[in-house]
């Protein structure tokens, strides 16, 4: 039998250390959806996901339940939108946001994602109607999550559609200037996206996807941050393998919920992402992991190395504690959603610089940052610019989720609310990056070669 | 299938009698007991058999969580792969 210890050493990671399943996502092929006509396509995808998906949240619940882990969030992805709706004849591309946000009300989830596009390399016809959609889709729906891919290590930077972000958040962002610019919440601008991320608002069912799939992210920064304090003062190697130690434990529980939802789903379990995801909560942040190896505040210099260590010890202990590893798998360092990386930004500690710098060495990207709403487009995409450069560069995800709240200046805090948290206004570099972003066209992909 | 029932709070008497209760009641058969005191706080973990359960796992679950309001004592079961799916290999 298990020992005392073990049961309650579990018990106190769920009770007190905030460790949870983030979310059990179900990704959903959309692709015998398309018609010409669009209302048809609309009715085709509304009752897919309300079929498929019928008994993700309740089977969430029993699991929940039965093994008594919290599962936050249950949520489901679905095919780029781009590849589905340009076989429309005509019409107006926000009525598949709408069928999407109608479905994933029946059904009970928090997010759907997939209001998507993969523009890497360039626009079809139907892209480019999706992405000037956006804001509308966004403002006019209340689930629907929306991503845009505009740069691959194998093919460069699309600055066309990098110029084209920039516009397209500001736009989200007046559109939805009451609640603080909650639509730029919900779309990610990728570098290298992948095709299996569990996590919002970026998750999408790629191309090379099954039908159907459980895709499962666990979280537990306060539980990692927990094991550390136990080793304080100890050399880094002590600390990697405090990391790697819990990592394990946090995925082997990610890997039993996914293969327990697969089961009673009857869907093929396809991820575990070993990300570290944070919440606003006091004692799920991670921030305060780092600033427990020793930094003052995160932000300060030694951060970057500390988030390179964290991140390469979560991916570490939990590869092994799982049969599938995808996703995003890294630390996340989303500044609205983790309370010691508020603190950081209203301290002063913890710059956008810093922040871009950070993403070099861990998932996902410029994350969830607010910053003033006179921040222009051109502004925006040369940010996007700046973090696809170091995914394509360095092979890796990147991503931008920027909220240019409108009426807001540096020291401003901005409520979003849940999960999403609250995020101080951060400041922007004032100088011009404008006639940069004019020059449109590509980015040549880098050379993987030569490494001398 | 084997579920763990986790008992902490304040030890008194009637603990093991009120869970043991619900559980014959439920056609449930207790496996091992073990108590201790951990950090000044009394718990007790019971590995239980609740493949004969006659009643839903979540009712069971409802009756032990009331039990422990009555006890004043925090009382939960959960299936026992949570544990072991992190504690062994």
């Amino acid at each position: 039998m298990l020992g005392p210890f073990e049961v309650f050493e579990t018990l106190k990671m769920i009770q007190k250390e905030n460790l949870d399943i983030r979310t059990i996502t179900m990704g959903i092929s959309l692709r015998d959806c398309s018609h010409p006509d669009i209302d048809v396509s609309c009715k085709k995808i509304y009752d897919k996901i309300t079929k498929y998906a019928e008994k993700l949240v309740v089977t969430g619940e029993d699991i929940e339940r039965e093994y008594g882990i919290p599962i936050i969030n249950k949520r489901i992805s679905v095919t780029p939108i781009s590849l589905i709706a340009e076989s429309c004849e005509s019409g107006d591309y926000t009525k598949f946001a709408k069928a999407m946000d109608k479905a994933a009300k029946a059904v009970g989830v928090n997010f759907i994602g997939g209001y998507s596009s993969l523009v890497h390399k360039g626009y079809t016809n139907g892209d480019r109607k999706l992405i000037s959609s956006i804001p509308e889709a966004l403002s006019e729906t209340q689930l629907v999550c929306s991503s845009v891919n505009v740069a691959s290590t194998k093919s460069g930077i699309n600055m066309d559609a990098v110029a084209e972000m920039g516009q397209v958040i500001k736009k989200c962002a007046d559109l939805t200037a009451d609640s603080g610019a909650l639509a730029c919440a919900k779309l990610v601008v990728f570098a290298n996206a992948v095709e299996d991320n569990p996590f919002m608002a970026g998750a999408f069912h790629g191309v090379g996807e099954p039908e159907c799939v459980i895709n499962v992210g666990v979280s537990g920064p306060g539980v990692v941050k927990s094991a550390l304090e136990k080793v304080k003062g100890e050399d880094f190697g002590v600390v990697a393998e405090t990391i790697k130690k819990t990592a394990f434990k946090i995925t082997r529980m990610g890997q039993l919920v996914a293969q327990e939802a697969s089961r009673r789903l009857n869907v093929p379990f396809g991820i575990v992402d070993l990300s570290l995801a944070p919440t606003p909560a006091i004692g799920d942040s991670v921030a305060h992991i780092l600033e427990e190896m020793g930094l003052e505040k995160c932000g300060a210099h030694g951060t970057t190395a500390a988030l390179a260590l964290l991140n390469d010890a979560v991916k570490k202990g939990g590869v092994m504690a799982s049969s599938y590893v995808g996703g995003l798998s890294g630390a996340f360092i989303p500044v609205s959603e983790d309370a010691g990386m508020i603190d950081a930004a209203i301290s002063g500690a913890l710059s956008l610089e810093k922040l871009e710098a950070m993403t070099c060495v861990c998932s996902v990207g410029l994350d969830m940052i607010v910053i003033p709403g006179d921040t222009t487009a051109e502004t925006i995409s040369a940010i996007i610019a700046d973090e696809a450069a170091i995914g394509v560069v360095n092979q890796k995800t990147t991503a931008v989720r920027i909220i240019p709240a409108p009426g807001k200046k540096i020291g401003d805090k901005v409520e979003f609310g849940g999960l999403l948290g609250s995020g101080p206004v951060m400041k922007v570099n004032p100088f011009s990056s404008s006639e940069f972003i004019k020059r449109g066209g590509r980015i040549p992909a880098p050379l993987h070669s030569l490494k001398n | 299938m084997r579920a763990i029932i986790t008992v902490i709070g304040k030890d008194r008497v009637g603990i093991i009698a009120g869970v043991s209760s619900i559980l014959a009641e439920s056609n449930v058969n207790i496996l091992d007991i073990t108590q201790t005191i951990l950090q000044d706080v009394f718990t007790m973990i019971m590995l239980v058999d609740i493949s004969k359960c006659n009643i839903h796992f979540h009712d069971l679950s409802d009756k032990l969580e009331k039990k422990g309001v009555e006890l004043g004592l925090k009382i939960q079961i959960q299936h026992e792969d949570i544990f072991n799916s992190m504690h062994r290999i």
